[in-house]
């Protein structure tokens, strides 16, 4: 790989690559995220240039594995270009048809295009797709045109633009302007402006100083880092490298949690690339300015996601966050000023540089400018990532492009913001998406986690759920964030059991207020927010949990009960058979019953037993009837033979 | 680990102090576990008290005190997951292996751990097992999947 | 050193620049109530017991007094109606580690603490740090620290250390508010000493 020495090396060597590109006939991009691998990706892409070295077709069709588009729910997800044919859930048996149809006559496979579920109505162009027409892809949208282990694709989109246009063009305090004008919002959670941010250490004292890609992710349900460093880790590298310029740090971080390891291994060989071709390192481009990058991972912990504590980490330390008496861009990392933003607020950088603040402006509402990355996962029918500009509403997310709720359910929450955001509930579908708008809500933006939960999901589960999860994730360093989940964890699980009391809520609420005032970091003071937000607009759920011993999602296992309807039975067997504890008593003309005794609520029986007989009933805070006797459980079948 | 594999992995930090979750996540890797032995040269090495390496060691749940299994099954408790019925999935794991999360069998054939996303959640239920990524899973798929490890 | 001017409870009081609020409160005689702060030792800001209203550039907001640094003009408040009930419930919520360690019981008089307001916990550890920091910023011995993180943190001997250093010295014995420190200390003696033969119970 050669050393680029000048921007006009660069431009030559893109230059090159595009005309390569040019010279084939098609360019096959498999989606090679982890999602997609997980799904049999690689061997899909096996499979692809298997059957094109077969048809002789090597050296005029090129295959790579990409960066992630965001489809997830209907991977692996292959691309055709030039014509952007776009074919889903595809298998390794579907490749031959591909290349012959597609590749060497330029049809389309059918039965492989996104087709609408209600009309029919097929969609073969990637950009057709409703899934990803609603969205607004600025900064995910080249992951499937890459692959991310060759920079030589990164520079053919036109990466590295920026960079120049910074180094050679612009003064770094033009550049702390520029992202100023922007109005770029940390999209890590806070949504604290970059641009004031990154003028704060410019302008404090101390050197040296650091710039930090947060790549931890610790959102539960959150998966946008993960696509971005995976799909595309030198968008990521030049937003890095240019917010060096222009606070003057030369050195920079990315603190990658470890169980991204695919991230963890392109980001490295990005980095490999971008030195070998004089891109990082000494007196890049001949600009005259020096930066390295080092990758660090994380060791499992969320409480390392606190830009405090990450910096910690980074020093070998256990990640406990310090108090923020004095801001961490002043005195962050060894004590000297560090920028610390999230991966998807780095990957926006280059994009401003490029095409002006006052380009980003257009996306967006007045106080949240471009777009967000958001994981739309739970009971959602379109899985994935979406992207969308700021100030689109929650119903449009989930019902345009997340193609609703699945199995006929309704709707009954959105949790955004992770273990620090809140529950949405209906009524506030209508809201516009904005870094304001979800807190004053009573949520959050937060990574952008948002998962969707239906009639079945019990809200007081989920406030039990996350107190779960942050009891083990504090890092228990103070009393208010330590002892308070303690408690308010050992509350909230009695009433999903049915020991709920009555002055519950009262004592939650009051563990809240001191969690909120007095705790040490943002984990603590926010860990009550799920319990907050679900009482605030699912208060009655709480008071069937304690008052009723009822859960009304049935979801809460000591308080359901599975019954079978003996009407309905038709002792077919299939839940006797399938019951891992022996605890449904029938046989083949014996209405069955499920013996309360053996019986653990796994619901097994719940789903295996047959859509038309419908006999496994589920019900909570109320008894089951009694079973039939004895007598009454044999079925008189109507015999077959007349 | 022997001593001489231990200080390879610390030159190659340069003995930095700093880089010690580093170090200890390579050793962890390559041994599955940290040993005694191990953590005392580390200690000895970077100039680092034993106090704050047995910190680290069981602040990061990456880490592991005791030898982990040949496969180490990793059942994603996210929220994307939790939502649609990992719960189920971890009963019928626990059940299946005679395992709670955090313990390895005695012929230290599998080890258990639950995990807090793995950000592959349109897939969910997930499980891991060794460094594969298992998906869609119901309770009944989980049975099956692990029986086919030796 | 410059000094610097704020009010204290309605005091004027004077106080060397950089120096903490509590420092500032110490010296005029104002008391404020602490579990993890030591005179010998660097604050903590774990406990959160000394937290304090400080009025400054015309905003109020609580801090921890034994680390927020005091400044010119500041306001601040030892006592209100918002600090005590954040005291009462971090003692209340200690207690139910610790029901009857006489420094919990004694600072909870203060504020009303139920003893019983929480089902007790399994350990009397309240992770306040001194002996931990003790040991390590006045001894110099790192003989003992924490373990874990959230609810499961404690605090561990490090047994070939402690054989060596501690039989001598137990300076940290007394700063344990609640005993759990001798406690672990006669556990890791009794069961991991290496090679010890000289356990003398009646010292304990």
């Amino acid at each position: 790989m050669a050393s680029l020495r000048s921007p006009e090396e660069l431009e030559l060597l893109r230059q090159e690559t595009l005309a390569a590109r040019e010279a084939t006939t098609a360019r096959v991009s498999v989606c090679a995220g982890a999602g997609c691998m997980a799904s049999g990706a690689d061997e899909v892409i096996a499979a692809f240039r298997a059957e094109i070295e077969s048809q002789g077709l090597t050296a005029d069709v090129d295959t790579k594995g990409t960066g992630c588009p965001g489809f997830c729910e209907r991977g692996p997800i292959v691309v055709i270009y030039p014509e952007e044919i776009c074919y889903l859930q595809v298998t390794p048996d579907d490749v031959p048809e591909i290349v012959a149809a597609t590749i060497k006559e330029k049809g389309v496979v059918e039965r492989l295009v996104y087709a609408d579920p209600v009309s029919g109505e097929t969609a073969p162009r990637e950009s057709d797709i409703p899934f990803y027409k609603h969205q607004e892809r600025i900064v995910i949208g080249n992951n499937i045109r890459i692959d991310p282990k060759n920079i030589d694709d990164y520079l053919a989109i036109g990466g590295y633009a920026g960079l120049v246009k910074a180094l050679f063009e612009m003064t770094p305090e033009a550049v702390v302007d520029e992202v100023k004008k922007s109005n770029l919002r940390g999209r890590g959670g806070a949504g604290f402006p970059a641009g004031l941010k990154w003028e704060g250490s410019r302008d404090a004292p101390g050197e040296p100083k650091y710039v930090i890609v947060n790549a931890d992710e610790g959102d539960p349900g959150a998966f946008m880092d993960r696509a971005l460093l995976e799909g595309n880790p030198h968008s990521i590298l030049e937003g890095l490298i240019i917010g060096g310029y222009a606070i003057g740090a030369h050195e920079g971080y990315v603190y990658v949690r470890q169980e991204y390891p695919l991230a963890v291994e392109n980001v490295l060989l990005a980095i490999e690339q971008a030195e070998a071709h004089g891109l990082l390192g000494k007196d890049i481009l001949g600009s005259g300015f020096d930066f390295t990058v080092v990758v660090h991972q994380g060791a499992g912990a969320f409480v390392c996601g606190e830009s405090t504590a990450l910096m910690t980490a980074l020093e070998g330390r256990v990640g406990e966050p310090r108090p923020k008496y004095t801001r961490s861009n002043v005195k962050g990392l060894w004590e000297r000023p560090s920028v610390l933003n999230n991966v998807e607020t780095w990957a926006n950088v280059p994009l401003i540089i490029n095409n002006g603040a006052d380009w980003f402006t257009e996306f967006g509402t007045e106080k949240s400018k471009g777009t967000k990355i958001f994981s739309l996962v739970g009971k959602i029918t379109n899985t994935g990532l979406v992207e969308v500009p700021m100030g689109i509403t929650l119903r449009e997310i989930i019902y345009e492009i997340g193609g609703g709720i699945p199995g006929g359910k309704e709707f009954k929450a959105v949790q955004t913001g992770g273990p620090s955001g809140g529950c949405l509930p209906e009524a506030l579908l209508d809201l516009q998406v904005g870094f304001d708008e979800l807190a004053q809500a009573g949520s959050m933006m937060g990574s952008g986690g948002m998962i969707v939960m239906d009639e079945e999901t019990c809200m007081v589960d989920v406030a039990r759920y996350f107190l779960d999860f942050l009891t083990d994730e504090s890092c228990g360093k103070c009393v208010p964030c330590r002892e308070g989940t303690r408690q308010m964890l050992n509350i909230l699980t009695n009433i999903t059991q049915g020991r709920g009391r009555a002055g519950d809520i009262e004592l939650l609420e009051e563990l809240s207020e001191v969690a909120v005032g007095a705790s040490l970091c943002a984990l603590g003071k926010s860990a009550p927010n799920p319990f907050l937000s679900t009482l605030a607009y699912f208060r009655d759920e709480y008071e069937a949990h304690i008052n009723e011993k009822k859960c009304p999602a049935k979801s809460c296992k000591e308080l359901v009960t599975y019954y079978i309807d003996a009407e309905s039975c038709q002792a077919c067997m299939t839940c006797q058979k399938k019951c891992p504890y022996g605890a449904i008593d029938g046989d083949r003309d014996r209405i069955h019953v499920i013996d309360p005794a053996l019986c653990t609520k796994c619901g097994i029986c719940f789903e295996v037993c047959p859509p038309r007989y419908d006999a496994v009933r589920k019900i909570s805070g109320e008894a089951a009837p009694p079973p039939p006797a004895e007598e009454e459980r044999t079925i008189s079948r109507k015999s077959k033979v007349t | 680990m022997d001593s001489e594999r231990v200080d390879q992995i610390i030159e190659e930090y340069q003995c930095e102090a700093s880089a010690l979750i580093q170090i200890l996540l390579r050793i962890q890797e390559e041994a599955h576990w940290l040993s005694s032995n191990a953590l005392h040269r580390v200690s000895e090495r970077l100039g680092v008290s034993m106090t704050r390496i047995m910190h680290i060691a069981t602040f990061y749940k990456a880490f592991s005190l005791v030898p982990k299994g040949r496969h180490e099954v990793h059942i994603c408790v996210g929220t994307a997951c939790h939502v649609r019925g990992a719960e189920r999935v971890l009963d019928s794991v626990e059940d299946a292996t005679g395992l709670k999360p955090g313990e390895t069998d005695l012929d230290l054939k599998f080890s258990l751990e639950t995990v807090n996303c793995v950000g592959c959640c349109a897939l969910g239920p997930v499980m891991q097992v060794d460094k594969k990524t298992y998906g869609k899973l119901s309770a009944a798929d989980t049975v099956n999947l692990l029986q086919s490890y030796e | 050193m410059s000094e610097v001017l704020l009010q204290i409870d309605g005091k004027e009081v004077r106080a060397t620049e950089g120096a903490s609020i509590l420092e500032a409160a110490c010296a005029a005689d104002v008391f404020i109530p602490t579990l993890c702060h030591h005179e010998k030792l660097e604050p903590h800001g774990g406990c959160r017991l000394c937290m304090v209203e400080v009025e400054e550039h015309g905003r109020s907001k609580l801090v921890v007094s034994c680390i927020y640094p005091a400044a010119n003009d500041q306001v601040v408040t030892t006592r209100s109606e918002q600090v005590d009930r954040i005291r009462k419930m971090i003692l209340e919520l200690l207690l139910a580690h610790a029901p009857d360690s006489e420094t919990l019981l004694e600072l909870g008089r203060e504020y009303g603490a139920d003893r019983n307001r929480f089902d007790k916990e399994a350990s009397f550890c309240i992770n306040c740090g001194l002996c931990v920091r003790y040991c390590a910023e006045v001894k110099k011995a790192d003989a003992v620290g924490f373990l874990d993180r959230g609810t499961r943190r404690d605090i561990s001997f490090i047994p070939e250390i402690a054989a060596r250093e501690c039989w001598q010295c137990k300076e940290c014995f007394p700063l344990c508010p609640t005993s759990a420190l001798q406690a672990a200390y006669v556990l890791v003696s009794s069961l991991a000493f290496p090679g010890a033969r000289h356990q003398a119970p009646s010292e304990c």
